[in-house]
């Protein structure tokens, strides 16, 4: 099925010559998103962080993983909206709101997750996307979703019921927090033992399976680790808008996640935060162009896939010889 | 006899039209696709932005031009095959040695443009498209009415769904194309310009999609986003029915349509969902689809 001229465009071989470029990649984005909100709306760069970890996550599976899901944007939405209406009606603390959207998230990677792995290839990605067209209306329809209104006016709570997160500063920290234990997270994943098995199914898997690695095992746990995480950056972004809505279950969401990744770079480390930073970048500050913003959208598309595969990171990657 | 099941028998009748309706551009759409896919090993994602251009294509012929709606039914379609070939050379030719999600993600992003275009050029509301005086009308058949577009539509659909069966199944152009899919370089070896056959393939199922699109123009509103949804649902069927044969999709096609059409009057809140059910239970059991093979 998937046969690859260019493994070069998605390999990441993790030597110890590569840990010092990356760590001085990783301070200067630590740097960036603790400088940045002296010049930039800390509102905007929370959103950045949030797609960033979203982005990262969905890279796990298919950078790492070898599985393109068309349909992550059920994760993040079915979190958001889990984490709102925890938030909100029931009102608990906004750790334990984030909590029980990062759960739903998992429950539901594990439930469309057993589906999809069934399927492999081109039929994987035709199976998630149709399951989250299914969540979608399931959202539009159900009681607690508000509709086409959303969950709207969330309450941000206060943190261990003790700092009060109604303050930007204060919600910053918490979502710088949360994306870089979870970008932390994705790289550990990567670099074990786990994350290298992962890597010999996505480039044989008959070879990996007769060396005794349970093939489907490690795709669903990559796939349920993947969803988890996407929930995690779907919960923290309901809490930063206050806010859980439709746009986040669409699949127009799905594509962007997707375009995220391979502008930065399918299965680099750092591509999918440059990509997230790139396209919500774009959509706000295009964003009175209304619908010339898909059409720039799609046309990054063709260009990426047509001239410039690797993405950001890995053209910069391959020019300084180094894996980012 | 009012009531049949305990559901009156003019709402049981009329959902099963639009079931068959349906069906009909499930089958024209998913034939399509495994078509395209049979040869290019690629799934067509701008095939719901193709189906769009299709109906926009009608709607422009009849309001700039004064062409009308039969003069459409072959226009439309072989224009919009045009631009699909040309598609085809310029981008989707580049991607074939590949990984199959490279072509999936550029016919993602070529029907992201067109929407996107046709948007700005339209706006999101729909524009309406007359039904051809020839087909106004309906016939009382006793127990309900049926407009005779609508059975136009069901009747064209399958004469061309067996149609392209017929073709790819039991002629000499049909044996080449499925040779080709099995094995393109040995068919290259016995003298065929295997890549110009692939690019007419990628032509003909773009011309199912326009197809389907100009019949849909006078039932739904001409819309920059009629496609965009429609896909989805025929991914889904594509799941279910396997793209492995060409009888498969179409039974697959009207089967679900006609499923669909019962739920809205059985159990209409999972109207909008049951065919992804139905792919969820089909991939429990037999998931490879049930026409499928590989």
């Amino acid at each position: 099925m998937a046969n690859t001229d260019e493994p070069a465009a998605f390999a990441v071989r993790a030597t110890t010559a590569d840990i010092k470029p990356q760590r001085i990649a990783f301070a200067a984005m630590a740097l960036f998103f603790m400088l940045a909100p002296l010049a930039i709306y800390p509102v905007f760069l929370m959103k950045v962080m949030c797609f960033a970890l979203f982005a990262c996550a969905f890279n796990l599976l298919i950078g790492f993983g070898g599985l393109l899901s068309f349909g992550h944007a059920m994760f993040l939405g079915t979190a958001g909206y889990v984490c709102a209406h925890a938030a909100k009606v029931w009102g608990v603390s906004p750790e334990l709101a984030i909590l029980s959207g990062t759960g739903a998230a998992a429950l539901l990677g594990v439930l469309t997750g057993l589906l999809a792995i069934r399927r492999q290839g081109i039929y994987f990605a035709m199976i998630t996307l149709a399951l989250a067209q299914m969540i979608y209306f399931f959202c539009v329809q159900a009681p607690f979703t508000g509709g086409e209104d959303g969950i709207q006016a969330v309450p941000r709570g206060r943190l261990f019921g003790v700092i009060d997160l109604a303050g930007m500063t204060a919600m910053y920290i918490v979502v710088v927090a949360v994306f870089f234990g979870g970008f932390l997270l994705v790289y550990r994943i990567i670099h074990s033992p786990f994350g290298h098995v992962l890597k010999a199914i996505r480039e044989h898997e008959p070879r990996s399976i007769s060396l005794g690695y349970d093939a489907d095992r490690y795709k669903l746990l990559a796939f349920v680790l993947s969803a988890t995480l996407s929930g995690l950056a779907g919960a923290t972004k309901a809490l930063v808008f206050q806010l859980a809505s439709l746009t986040d279950v669409h699949w127009t969401t799905s594509g962007e996640v997707i375009l995220m990744t391979l502008l930065g770079g399918l299965g680099t480390v750092f591509g999918p935060v440059v990509g997230a930073l790139i396209i919500v970048g774009m959509e706000n500050y295009l964003a009175q162009l209304g619908a010339w913003v898909t059409v720039v959208q799609g046309a990054i598309f063709v260009v990426c896939v047509l001239a410039f595969r690797r993405g950001i990171i890995g053209e910069l990657g391959r020019f300084l010889k180094k894996s980012l | 006899m009012d009531t049949l099941f305990g559901v009156p028998t003019q709402a049981l009748f009329g959902q099963l039209l639009i079931g068959l309706i349906n069906g009909s551009f499930y089958a024209l759409l998913s034939l399509g696709l495994a078509v395209i896919f049979g040869l290019l090993s690629i799934i067509n994602f701008t095939h719901g932005a193709q189906y769009m251009m299709g109906a926009f294509c009608a709607h422009f012929l009849l309001t700039k031009l004064g062409i009308g709606y039969w003069w459409a039914l072959a226009l439309a379609p072989v224009a919009v095959a045009i631009t699909g070939m040309i598609i085809e050379r310029l981008m989707l030719s580049r991607l074939y040695k590949l990984d199959y999600l490279y072509g999936l993600l550029l016919t993602f992003g070529l029907a992201l443009i067109i929407q996107g275009l046709f948007r700005n050029e339209f706006g999101s509301s729909g524009l309406p498209y007359p039904i051809p005086t020839e087909l106004q009308g309906a016939q009382n058949l006793g127990f309900m009415f049926l407009p005779n577009y609508r059975a136009w539509v069901i009747v064209v659909s399958l004469v061309v769904c067996l149609g392209t069966w017929f073709v790819i199944e039991k002629t000499k152009l049909g044996s080449y194309l499925r040779a080709a899919t099995e094995n393109p370089a040995l068919v290259q070896a016995f003298g065929i310009n295997v890549p110009r056959m692939i690019t007419l393939t990628y032509g003909f199922g773009v011309t199912l999609a326009a197809f389907a699109g100009v019949m849909a123009a006078p039932i739904y509103q001409v819309n920059p986003l009629m496609g965009a949804d429609l896909i989805i649902v025929v991914f889904a069927v594509v799941v279910i029915g396997g793209m492995g044969s060409i009888m498969g999709s179409i039974v697959t096609g009207f089967g679900l349509g006609v499923i669909e059409g019962l739920t809205k009057v059985f159990y209409p809140e999972a109207s909008n969902t049951v065919i992804f059910i139905i792919m969820a239970v089909v991939l429990m059991f037999k998931p490879t689809g049930l026409f499928g093979q590989r």
